[in-house]
């Protein structure tokens, strides 16, 4: 690990201060269950570390405008224990009880989740975000059954957020702060496919920080998450949907269909939405919708598999949020 | 001389007894210090420098920059320039600092130029590993040809377990500090009295100038016997360094990499039988990878030895990977999954029942009785006649079962092992004011072998276990056998029997008088010394204890392997039965139950030995559903050295377990057996023939992945298979 400074503020203001131009700078310390690993193992090296478990204004969860505002420092056991997450948001409830780790669950953070790197071995062994060698892709032409099987991108990592696709079909929106003020971007926009290894996966500045996750009022919106999982315990789930949808009726009026865990970001499954609109969920449409959110999969060497597995989470996400029994 | 036998079953106090392990709360409380946790004043910190490329010439190493930083103590290279590499993360230069940052920077500043050169790190498909396959030459009983011509039914199969690593949770390492002539040695071990004079030979110094301590340690599973490259150096940067100690455990990714694996198996396989399912042949063609010197055969046909036509080939592949070290029963997890398989795939094209196709060929094993009686209550354990069902037919699972994907399957495992003690010697100490002090230079590596000694002592001495001192860990005691192969229990058991034995005859000469008898006349029971058959005329333990005056009976007792006296054997025999659900969407496996019924012989404390079944069953899902160490091709390296790609299971992923140790008369009077390696075979087998009961189609390799389930479903186009 390269020796590095520590800076530990207490408002939004100081911290985004101590950040940098860059990302060699500095980098943000929230929950610390992957920051310093990626730093011990050289994956990253910032100069200085900023704390900002300290940040009052980071804290806490709190009804916003029929909606919730989620500070980016609670912690992931903090938002499963939020009185009204499991009714009003299953999805997102879901998403984060996915995430077993107790020690993980009561130290990471929210803002951690939706920021931290990729899992993929070959970044996390240093051959880089893209993971190319001689031009060639390591992940395209190596081990890769656990990697996307979506997107054009050069990236083949899967964005490791837990709580993204959830966020994404909800129509959540993310605060970002930095020097010059605070800001809103959709959770949609907020992950990003990186051309270059000097690129991000989201859409932070090196001197800028998530704040806070506005989740809008979801009374009205029925919202799953299903995650298909090797194990039950500590591991990352191997392909995720979360579906959001408005009803007339008992049919769908609008519907949101989002995948986890097979691209760069949450993957949004237009295709599937649309084709949803007015029909009645069972069994067969769901089955159907599946197909349409993975039509245009394209799997590497190793990860046809996955194709089967997001169509199974699509299906039973939809199936969850129509209430219909598996 | 005493007569050394176990107490009659039905009269002993203490052994037999579920009792608890006397470490368990220092354990679980984290008063127990394991050597990593130690540190003393003025360590220096070890790291090790690795190679990259798993196939390299070194070229050139540059210390200077390292040498130069403030706080390095020194650097020893170990693969000089000229050194040929064979696998990513063999060591080249050990680095002694004040600080774990000081030597990881260190590390870090050393220039090593490297040539490389091509690799092999995968054996799961034959054909490409070209030159790198040697054959092993084959061998031939009977007439297999004739065998496979006349017979009634034949079944093909492939099937594979890749190369697992021992990831032990306290990694491989030690302090070690030099002090003068002399050298304190804390390793993480499981050869108290061994190791130390391995590292004097490495160091070339005296076997007596190696002092080993060690209390507690955090799992080896066979890999934790030599001192190892890293002990060596170590020990020599702290000569360097004044003698300061020297600490330096693995981390992580060095621990899953260069630390030991436990070897492959892929077999073809060919059985031949009567219609009514009597095997008439068996032929296989296996392969196996444990690093650059290739890998033995297991050994196939497993249990079923004496099958009358057989014909074996083998090839051993070498593999730029790290070495192979023994792994809890060595090559028989293996052994007893290709045959089990191929035996489950019999009966599923005869029609039969398994549990049917196994007993009727138990002549062909060397216990046939046992394993009768283990199938028997294994299968009312499991409810194996309520659940079991065809191959191909279906049992779904669930409310809606109808249209449930989930499928439910049984499938059963076979294990056999040695397990005779090991040679031990033990001391008993017995002092005048009643304290009781056992020391053996053994280890509890985990098994409880702490708690069992001091049974056997408080037995023999009619005391409660808690009224003995058990002293291990230092090779200041009297030798005693490293803990592998199952040979702790029956050593340790028996020599502390002796010790104990001797000490109490002694004790006795000293009362005798004072009870007006003679000492054959006496016996020790409930911290009392008796006259047989007048229970009236007695003396306190204490009491007695004091008649020795000012000097303490000091005896000891030994383990001879080639002369046990009854008191320790070998040859056991267990049966493992799984339970699983598997949804046939995703491929995901579940374990909902799994069974053992296991021999071994006289169970000295049935708590610790069930626990131990237990852990060897946790492993034997680990092994079937998730574990494998993924090569890839194109960097050489190791992809998953680490607890998050290298899966192995939580408590959710377990289910129900459910042991049942064969304890009666018939085993016990055997006399003690070990149990570490024999329980931890058979769970792999059964859990994999479980899955195949489930879904109706076989998965030929492990670990059962949804990608090799959907595949063994539906073909490439909803999975990958990873053996043509």
């Amino acid at each position: 690990m390269q020796a590095f400074e520590y800076a530990n503020p207490t408002s939004v203001k100081e911290a985004v201060g101590m950040l940098g131009a860059t990302w060699s700078d500095a980098a943000v310390l929230a929950g610390g269950t992957d920051l310093l690993s990626l730093m011990k193992d050289y994956v990253m090296s910032p100069k200085r570390v900023v704390n900002i478990k300290n940040i009052k204004e980071l804290q806490g969860i709190s009804a916003s405008g029929g909606g919730l505002r989620i500070g980016a420092a609670v912690t992931i056991e903090e938002l499963v224990n939020y009185a009204s997450l499991r009714t009003n948001y299953p999805s997102l409830h879901a998403a984060a009880s996915g995430i077993t780790s107790p020690q993980i669950r009561n130290m990471g953070t929210v803002g951690g989740d939706i920021c931290q790197r990729p899992r993929c071995w070959y970044f996390r062994q240093g051959h880089g975000l893209l993971a190319m060698h001689s031009g060639k892709s390591l992940v395209t032409n190596g081990e890769n059954k656990y990697h996307a099987i979506f997107g054009e991108g050069p990236g083949k990592f899967v964005s490791a957020s837990s709580l993204g696709p959830a966020l994404v079909a909800l129509g959540a929106k993310i605060k970002i702060a930095s020097a010059s003020g605070e800001k809103e971007v959709d959770a949609a926009k907020f992950f990003l496919d990186p051309k270059s290894d000097a690129e991000r996966e989201v859409a932070l500045a090196p001197n800028e920080i998530v704040t806070a996750i506005m989740l809008p009022a979801a009374r009205n919106v029925r919202n799953a998450t299903y995650e298909v999982r090797h194990k039950d315990a500590l591991d990352w789930p191997l392909a995720t949907a979360s579906v959001a949808l408005t009803m007339d009726g008992n049919k769908v009026k609008s519907a949101q269909v989002v995948l986890g865990h097979v691209a760069t970001t949450p993957w949004n499954a237009a295709e599937a939405g649309k084709w949803l609109v007015g029909k009645t969920i069972d069994a067969d449409v769901a089955a159907k919708a599946a197909d349409a959110a993975l039509a245009g999969a394209k799997p590497l060497s190793q990860n046809i598999y996955k194709v089967q597995l997001a169509k199974v989470a699509v299906k039973r996400s939809l199936l969850a949020a129509a209430g219909i029994k598996v | 001389m005493p007569e050394y036998k176990w107490p009659p079953m039905e009269k002993r106090r203490v052994v037999g007894k579920r009792i608890s392990r006397l470490d368990g709360i220092a354990k679980s409380s984290g008063k127990a210090k394991y050597p990593s946790d130690l540190n003393l004043p003025g360590t220096l910190f070890g790291v090790i420098l690795t190679s990259p490329h798993a196939h390299a010439k070194v070229k050139s190493i540059d210390l200077a920059a390292a040498k130069a930083m403030k706080g390095v103590a020194d650097i020893r290279v170990v693969a000089p320039a000229g050194t040929e590499i064979q696998w990513a993360g063999a060591e080249i230069a050990y680095i002694a600092a004040e600080t774990e940052p000081i030597a990881r920077d260190a590390m870090r500043a050393i220039k090593v130029d490297y040539e490389v050169m091509p690799h092999l790190v995968r054996e799961d498909d034959l054909a490409k590993a070209g030159p790198r396959a040697k054959a092993a030459g084959e061998q031939v009983t009977g007439d297999p040809d004739k065998a496979f011509r006349e017979a009634d039914v034949t079944i093909e199969g492939s099937y594979g377990i890749p190369v697992l690593t021992h990831s032990c949770l306290e990694p491989h390492g030690q302090v070690v500090g030099w002090k003068g002539d002399k050298i304190d040695y804390y390793p993480s071990t499981q050869n108290v009295s061994g190791i130390g004079g391995d590292l004097a030979r490495s160091l070339s110094v005296p076997v007596n100038s190696v002092s080993v301590k060690m209390d507690y340690m955090g799992g080896g599973f066979g890999a934790k016997f030599p001192s190892d490259i890293w002990g060596r150096e170590s020990a020599q940067m702290s000569k360097t360094s004044g003698g300061k100690p020297v600490k330096l455990f693995l981390d992580r990714a060095q621990e899953l990499t260069i630390a030991g694996v436990r070897p492959s198996a892929y077999a073809k396989v060919k059985v031949s039988a009567k219609k009514d399912g009597t095997i008439t042949g068996w032929q296989s063609d296996s392969w196996a990878t444990g690093g650059v010197g290739g890998g033995g055969m297991a050994p196939i046909p497993y249990v079923f030895t004496s099958i009358p036509n057989k014909r074996m080939n083998h090839t051993a592949v070498s593999t730029n990977t790290g070495g192979a070290r023994a792994w809890r029963a060595p090559n028989h997890p293996q052994a007893s999954f290709i045959t089990c398989a191929a035996f489950e795939d019999l009966a599923a094209k005869l029609k039969m029942d398994p549990t049917e196709l196994f007993d009727k060929n138990l002549g062909y094993t060397a216990r046939a009785d046992v394993y009768r009686k283990q199938i028997a209550k294994a299968k009312e354990m499991i409810e194996w006649s309520k659940h079991w069902h065809q191959r191909g037919e279906v049992k779904t699972v669930g409310a809606a079962a109808g249209s449930s994907s989930l499928r439910r399957g049984l499938g059963m495992g076979i294990a056999t092992w040695g397990g005779a003690g090991h040679a031990s010697e033990c001391r008993v100490n017995v002092h005048p004011d009643g304290v009781v002090e056992i020391e053996i230079g053994s280890q509890d590596i985990g098994t409880g072998t702490r708690t069992a000694i001091a049974m056997v002592v408080a037995e023999m001495l009619g005391l409660s276990h808690t009224e003995v001192k058990v002293k291990l860990g230092e090779n200041i005691y009297p030798p005693s056998g490293a803990s592998g192969g199952s040979t702790t229990i029956g050593g340790v058991s028996s020599s502390s029997l002796k010790a104990a034995a001797n000490a109490l005859e002694k004790l006795m000469e000293a009362v005798a008088g004072s009870l007006g008898t003679t000492p054959d006349q006496l016996e020790a029971v409930d911290s009392t010394i008796r006259v047989k058959g007048n229970p009236s005329k007695q003396i306190s333990w204490k009491a007695a204890c004091q008649k020795l005056g000012v000097k303490s009976i000091s005896e000891t007792g030994k383990n001879d392997p080639k002369n046990p006296g009854g008191l320790n054997t070998q040859g056991v025999g267990g049966i493992q039965m799984a339970d699983v659900t598997v949804d046939i969407e995703t491929g995901v496996a579940k374990v909902n139950k799994i069974i053992a019924v296991q021999d071994c012989g006289l169970v000295v404390n049935p708590k610790t030995a069930e626990s131990q079944v237990y852990g060897a069953m946790i492993m034997s899902v680990c092994g079937a559903l998730m574990e494998e160490r993924i090569m890839d091709e194109m960097t050489g390296r190791v992809m998953n050295a680490d607890m998050e790609f290298y899966k192995l299971a939580g408590i959710s992923d377990i289910g129900e377990m459910q042991v049942h140790m064969d304890i009666s008369p018939e085993h016990d009077k055997r006399g003690v057996i070990g149990l570490g390696e024999p329980c931890a075979i058979g769970g792999v087998a059964a859990i994999a023939n479980a899955v195949a009961n489930a879904i109706g189609v076989r998965v030929p390799t492990l670990p059962v992945t949804p990608d090799k389930v959907l595949a063994a479903l539906y073909g490439d186009k909803l999975g990958r298979q990873s053996l043509a």
